[in-house]
């Protein structure tokens, strides 16, 4: 039973950020009918948002310390952050420590600048054009920025710490009367899942409690006679464009102590987001949420090594095909209940009949 | 209509021509060329086949940088770096056999396929005479295959497998790094004085040639000196998030947890450990443990404060205190302003290698190099004494023993040395099971052309 409950656990996070990036590409897709692969890499954009900051705040001027040697044995050039001289040491200190937090603050105005500039710039030209074009389109320009982001901060990955009370992880087991250490959770993660509820009842409140959502919705549903009654909706979705910029940019910011910033973490979720947007239903947002957290944990059931092989005992199939695959299940279970439900249900989970099927 | 006639004298005549005529071209290259690319010019080309877009692109481009500044010694431009430590005194600063070394450059992109057609290219289009690079055993493997067919030398640079000079070895390739056999053998002591005999390991290995090698080879070091086995856990190269696997090693009884893992693999999987809290954990009695096998120092410089007290093997490392370790560190930090990885310390010493074997078998015939390199016994360019062991191309030297630093002065001294682990502990038999057994052999040398 603790093994089901840390798996389980172990689900939510990742499905916490597989919800936040379909959940963007579902706005995009049904506000605008745009297929955004860029979408990965808006996630990968808030995570070096978060480095930035973090850069920002470390600016430092030099200090030679006598005492100490350099790698060329000459006096050691050592890096002073002027938010430690600004505001003290222990206040200085701590504003570094909560780097990534904070640059949610930093995040939000930058991923909005860049989703309007993106749909403005590039994509709105590309509205009444088919589909394919579409994702060429933000295929290649996903390939653009990251290349950009990689010239700028190497192909290494970049630590970006959680703040030092977040370390370490809470032992749910002893909450729950198993033994110690049987069901440990870290706390950012707790944090994460925490973080991405907030983010996902605060879009669909916003679009379900606010006169500007209502009239996105409506525009979802008919955009034509929306803009018929004189609404300027295409301001409207330019706007929601930039809102699900944010909300793959804040996924990748929080993201950032659990998988440190690298180029190409866009292009890892990107795939799987897209499975989970066509499982939950083209332009469904619950549908989305719900195939996001799915999936998430589906796949860290499927990691678990010893159900595997107990299964693989049980049915005595050691050292068969079916021992390999079973083994490497977690690799595939994404793409088989895709297909699973594909086959059962056409439309995804909550998907609505007539998106994307002229 | 009309019908051809020719009579038998005429058709033994005809054919004899005609055999002459097709042999002719063949009979010209011969004498031409005794082997593929031989240099005529004033000058000599190298191909210098690294990853530099990719996961692998940092290790890629630092063995570039120490390619470019063994190019500038080997020309006799720059302070000289290591060919004045260099015991074999060859080498003048005058190019290869007087010819001025130049040189191409590819990205591989840590794939097997482009890697290949990269070094095809290097070889057909450019000219080079050896191919040398790779920051991936599959990589080094393939691309090691290719140099062997088309009859050119192949000095591996990156590869960690116990494959690349075990059963996949080749008698045009050569491998100055260290292996994952060597990792075990040097490691298994270290963590038994440190850590204890009783001790139960889970491994997580990444599920390619050099993990599998990586796994089996710290796995039977580690059970010699009485440590059990719970699990051996295969992952996805790339998986990025590790939680589901990491999540079920507290509960398994396991208190070490063994991550064979290189790259930006290694960094996600050791931070996302720390994070679980792993090593504040108490399991049967005793505190968990991490331990590393391959380390670099820009994995280290990844994994950021996660790497504390980490235990792990490297090939080099820039803190060594040998003159030819500090005069490399000199040439490399002056140049580029940081110390050298031990990936660039690898990719210097390879060319030199190379150079001065060339040298001391004046000609570039592949074959007169793989001579000369076979057995060759050499000091100065690093880690000690070394032998290019002539059974399968594998270079042996003492292994460095390292550990993430509790309290770095700066980025680059991530690491500390702990031990210098002595050649005759890490040695095995060229026919080790390990390795290929007794089915495993170098082959014939191709000279191409």
């Amino acid at each position: 039973m603790d093994q089901i409950i840390l798996q389980f656990l172990n689900g939510l996070d990742k499905g916490s950020a597989y919800a936040l990036i379909a959940l963007g590409l579902t706005l995009i897709f049904g506000t605008l009918g745009v297929v955004n692969f860029a979408h990965g890499a808006l996630f990968m954009i808030g995570a070096f948002c978060a480095v930035t900051f973090g850069r920002i705040i470390n600016v430092s001027h030099e200090i030679v310390d006598e005492t100490k040697l350099d790698f060329l044995g000459r006096p050691l050039k050592v890096q002073v952050p002027y938010v430690k001289e600004w505001f003290g040491d222990v206040a200085g200190s701590a504003i570094i420590d909560w780097t990534v937090p904070i640059s949610i603050v930093f995040a939000i105005p930058v991923m909005l600048a860049i989703g309007i500039a993106m749909e403005r710039g590039l994509i709105k030209h590309f509205y009444k054009r088919p589909h394919a074009d579409q994702i060429l389109v933000t295929f290649g320009l996903a390939i653009v920025l990251q290349e950009i982001v990689k010239a700028f901060y190497g192909a290494n990955p970049i630590p970006t710490p959680s703040p030092a009370h977040f370390a370490g992880s809470l032992d749910f087991g002893l909450m729950l009367g198993f033994d110690a250490n049987a069901v440990i959770y870290p706390y950012w993660r707790l944090i994460y899942f925490l973080f991405s509820s907030v983010i996902i009842g605060g879009v669909f409140a916003f679009l379900q409690f606010t006169t500007f959502g209502m009239v996105v919705r409506a525009g979802m549903a008919d955009r034509e006679t929306v803009g018929l009654l004189g609404i300027d909706i295409d301001r409207r979705f330019t706007t929601m464009f930039g809102i699900a910029a944010i909300v793959a940019g804040l996924a990748g910011v929080m993201y950032t102590p659990i998988l440190s910033p690298n180029y190409h973490m866009g292009m890892d979720f990107l795939v799987l987001s897209f499975v989970v947007v066509v499982v939950g239903g083209m332009g469904s947002l619950p549908g989305a949420v719900a195939a996001g957290f799915l999936l998430g944990i589906l796949q860290s059931f499927a990691s678990n090594s010893s159900y595997k092989a107990a299964i693989v005992d049980a049915l005595s199939l050691k050292d068969t095909f079916l021992d390999t695959f079973i083994m490497g299940l977690d690799q595939i279970i994404i793409y088989l209940v895709a297909i699973v439900i594909l086959l059962t249900r056409p439309r995804g989970l909550l998907g609505r009949k007539g998106v994307m099927e002229e | 209509m009309s019908k051809l006639h020719m009579s038998r004298r005429g058709l033994i005549k005809t054919g004899a021509i005609g055999g002459a005529g097709l042999a002719l071209p063949t009979i010209f290259t011969s004498s031409a060329s005794a082997f593929t690319n031989e240099p005529t010019g004033s000058n000599v080309v190298l191909g210098f086949n690294v990853p530099q877009t990719g996961a692998y692109a940092e290790e890629g481009l630092d063995e570039l940088r120490a390619y470019q500044l063994a190019v500038e010694h080997l020309n006799g431009e720059g302070d000289g770096g290591m060919l004045s430590t260099f015991s074999s005194k060859t080498l003048q600063g005058n190019g290869i056999l007087g010819k001025r070394v130049d040189y191409v450059t590819g990205d591989t992109q840590t794939k097997s396929d482009v890697a290949r057609a990269q070094a095809q290219s290097m070889i057909q289009k450019d000219g080079a005479v050896m191919i040398t690079g790779g920051s991936s055993s599959g990589v080094a493997v393939a691309v090691q295959g290719l140099c062997q067919e088309a009859g050119v030398i192949f000095m591996a640079c990156l590869t960690h497998s116990n494959d690349t000079t075990g059963k996949d070895r080749k008698k045009n390739g050569f491998r100055y790094f260290f292996n994952a056999y060597m990792s075990g053998q040097a490691l298994a002591p270290v963590l038994l004085n440190a850590y204890g005999g009783d001790r139960q390991a889970y491994h997580l290995t990444a599920d390619y040639t050099w993990g599998w090698t990586q796994q089996a080879s710290i796995q039977a070091a580690t059970e010699a000196v009485g440590w059990g086995t719970v699990a051996n856990v295969l992952t996805p190269v790339g998986a990025g998030d590790f939680s589901s696997y990491i999540a079920p090693v507290l509960n398994s009884g396991a208190d070490v947890l063994v991550l064979n893992h290189y790259g930006a693999d290694m960094v996600n999987s050791l931070t996302q450990a720390i994070q679980f809290g792993l090593r504040d954990k108490q399991v049967n009695g005793k505190n968990f443990e991490i331990v590393v096998p391959l380390y670099s120092e820009l994995m280290a410089k990844g994994a950021g404060a996660n790497i504390k007290g980490v235990y792990g093997s490297m090939n080099w490392n820039w803190q060594l205190q040998d003159a030819g370790t500090q005069a490399f560190v000199k040439s490399f930090g002056e140049k580029y302003g940081f110390p050298p990885s031990n990936s660039a310390q690898t990719a210097y010493a390879q060319t030199l290698l190379y150079a001065d074997a060339v040298t001391r078998a004046g000609s570039f015939n592949p074959c007169a190099v793989v001579e000369a390199l076979e057995g060759f016994e050499f000091d100065g360019l690093g880690v000690g004494p070394t032998l290019y062991r002539a059974e399968d191309h594998q270079c042996f030297k003492d292994v460095l023993v390292v550990r993430g630093a509790e309290n770095p002065t700066t980025e680059y001294d991530t690491l500390e040395i702990v031990e210098k682990t002595p050649v005759e502990q890490v040695m095995y038999a060229p026919d080790h099971e390990m390795f290929g057994g007794a089915e495993a052999t170098l082959g014939e040398c191709n000279p191409g052309a």
